[in-house]
């Protein structure tokens, strides 16, 4: 990848990090106040997120031929669906356990936000498990 | 309808950080074509230790070099955010024990899963993917009866 193109991925991450340390989701307690129906915030963050992404996937491809500093758009790869729904129902007690999902755990590193690191060390190593004994391939 | 009850601590918060999330991902597309989730981050930084041919998945090794540097940028983005633009922030008082099987648990489940709440959430939903869209509901169920479970038992919430 040409240094032009990483320079772009670093913003977009930066984006993202300032978007979620805006949106408070870098602090457990505001995840788990949503999942308790206390506060249904994180829906307008999800939303809000996912309708402007929609946007420019959608229309973009349409009226640019590549984008501006790669030659091809990519698409999401392909995943069984059995597998995707198993994982995600995992997922989901992982995430209403701790609060924390993966994006807003990396981004509370930046935040200062230390004890997450618990989360994010657990991550890791429920991901390597995952491959390395449940994995077929 | 009262909003306020709904939405204790306001609204704009939420929907101006959405934006800036949505900023972020849809400039990574438009940008580069790349499609960024977070979840992945967990496996590709694997291949550097591991010689395992599960982890060393050509789509892994190379794209784990952007995917490092998309990592990089949410923590920066975040360090900006409180150190440089004053945001609040509130060392959580979850308990680590709750934080780390969490967190084990998600690893787990999201690199069986292929993505989380930006890589089915935000990504797979924007290109209108059944099986993201399907992922979305089920861990957002999932999740919200652990969560109401944890509190009955006396969790932090």
């Amino acid at each position: 990848m040409k240094p032009i193109a990483l320079l772009q991925v670093l913003i977009s991450g930066m984006l993202f990090g300032l978007g979620l340390t805006y949106a408070t989701m870098v602090q457990p307690e505001v995840v788990l106040s949503f999942l308790n129906f206390n506060d249904f915030g994180l829906l307008l963050v999800l939303g809000g997120a996912t309708t402007l992404t929609f946007v420019v996937y959608q229309l973009v491809p349409r009226i640019a031929k590549a984008p501006l500093f790669a030659t091809k758009f990519s698409t999401r790869p392909a995943n069984e669906r059995s597998r995707t729904l198993l994982g995600a129902l995992i997922f989901g007690v992982g995430w209403g356990l701790s609060g924390v999902c993966p994006g807003p755990a990396i981004a509370s590193v930046g935040a200062g936000n230390w004890p997450v690191l618990y989360a994010l060390g657990g991550m890791f190593v429920g991901a390597y498990i995952q491959g390395r004994f449940f994995s077929a391939k | 309808m009262d909003w306020s009850s709904i939405f204790p601590m306001g609204m704009a918060h939420y929907l101006i950080g959405g934006l800036l999330i949505g900023a972020g991902v849809s400039w990574l597309f438009v940008s580069t074509g790349l499609m960024g989730g977070a979840s992945s981050f967990l496996t590709t930084v694997w291949t550097y230790v591991t010689k395992d041919e599960r982890f060393n998945t050509s789509s892994n090794v190379s794209s784990r070099t952007w995917r490092n540097v998309y990592a990089l940028g949410l923590a920066l983005g975040a360090l900006i955010g409180v150190r440089m633009l004053g945001l609040e922030m509130n060392v959580t008082e979850v308990s680590p024990w709750q934080l780390a099987i969490g967190g084990l648990i998600t690893g787990f489940g999201v690199r069986l899963s292929s993505g989380c709440t930006s890589g089915h959430g935000i990504c797979g939903m924007a290109l209108l993917d059944l099986d993201s869209i399907l992922a979305v509901l089920v861990f957002l169920s999932t999740a919200i009866v652990v969560a109401h479970l944890v509190t009955a038992f006396g969790g932090v919430a």
